[in-house]
């Protein structure tokens, strides 16, 4: 992998429009029975202008992030090499549908491990009014054999 | 916030995971890695069969925590919202064609911050016996 990725900053991706039956699709698939993200009204009464997206919801947002990462043409990441080695959401408030979000990654480190390299990648997601909603972090492993990938 | 301890078990829970499972979160999150349905190119690859997304195991695996945290304030509103979640793959959860997986999930206090109005839960995930996620941490800010 080029270590000259590390400090680098992609444009930001285009806006993502958080919609409302996304936001009840990936809470179905990830096991919520949370009202609030589930039912408009639960979500209002509770004080949010709609649906809350689960915690996680971000990672949804931040694909298109990390594709830019893996298209660099200079990156040297083999995508068929890759492993998700950890992750990280941190948010300033909850991603509620109708939220538009615009997210801009930076590469925050690269290192190599015993023959794997490591790339940290992180995605600052905010929304139209410029305020920070999220931030995703991302650390890949690219595996330097044909061991099993994760 | 008062109420919670370090060491207090807030949840705990075991989800099923199917073949289906693993489709439904695909189109969801839009990652169709192929090693995540199907099995002949799961076995091109090496791996050991069919593999859970990373990201769907860390999805589920705070649901008991959202659920927690709806459901222990009282009818006026909830207990805090998960401002920060971290975890490290550290296994993969094999997803058999017939059988399926079942993760299991258990989410205890880890710290308080009266301070910053906030608690630790640390979630104990694992599938088969073995644990899959490592430092799985999830900060709660408190209603």
């Amino acid at each position: 992998m080029n270590p000259d990725l590390q400090g680098r900053v992609f444009p930001p991706a285009p806006p993502y429009l958080v919609g409302r039956e996304k936001v009840r699709e990936f809470a179905r698939a990830t096991g919520s029975t949370s009202p609030l993200s589930l039912d408009v009204e639960a979500a209002r009464a509770a004080g949010h202008g709609d649906l809350v997206a689960p915690p996680t919801f971000a990672v949804v947002v931040q694909e298109a992030t990390l594709a830019q990462l893996l298209a660099e043409p200079d990156a040297g990441i083999d995508f068929s090499r890759v492993v998700h080695g950890e992750q990280r959401f941190s948010l300033s408030r909850p991603i509620v549908a109708g939220d538009e979000l615009t997210a801009t990654l930076t590469v925050t480190s690269v290192k190599t491990l015993g023959g794997n390299a490591m790339v940290t990648a992180s995605s600052d997601m905010r929304d139209v009014e410029g305020r920070h909603v999220v931030t995703a972090v991302s650390t890949l492993v690219v595996r330097a054999d044909d061991e099993a990938a994760a | 916030m008062s109420a919670l301890e370090v060491g207090q078990v807030v949840a705990e829970k075991t989800y099923p995971l199917t073949r289906d499972s693993l489709v439904r979160y695909a189109g969801a999150s839009g990652d169709f890695n192929p090693i995540h349905y199907r099995d002949d190119v799961a076995a091109e690859v090496g791996l050991p069969g069919v593999l859970a997304h990373g990201m769907l195991t860390m999805g589920t695996a705070v649901q008991p925590v959202v659920e927690w945290l709806e459901g222990a304030g009282d009818d006026a509103g909830v207990l805090g919202w998960v401002s920060d979640y971290q975890v490290r793959f550290t296994r993969p959860v094999v997803v058999d064609p017939t059988a399926g997986a079942e993760i299991v999930v258990v989410a205890k206090v880890g710290k308080l911050d009266d301070e910053a109005g906030t608690a630790r839960i640390d979630l104990t995930v694992s599938s088969g016996g073995q644990t899959v996620l490592g430092k799985a941490q999830v900060v709660v800010t408190l209603a």
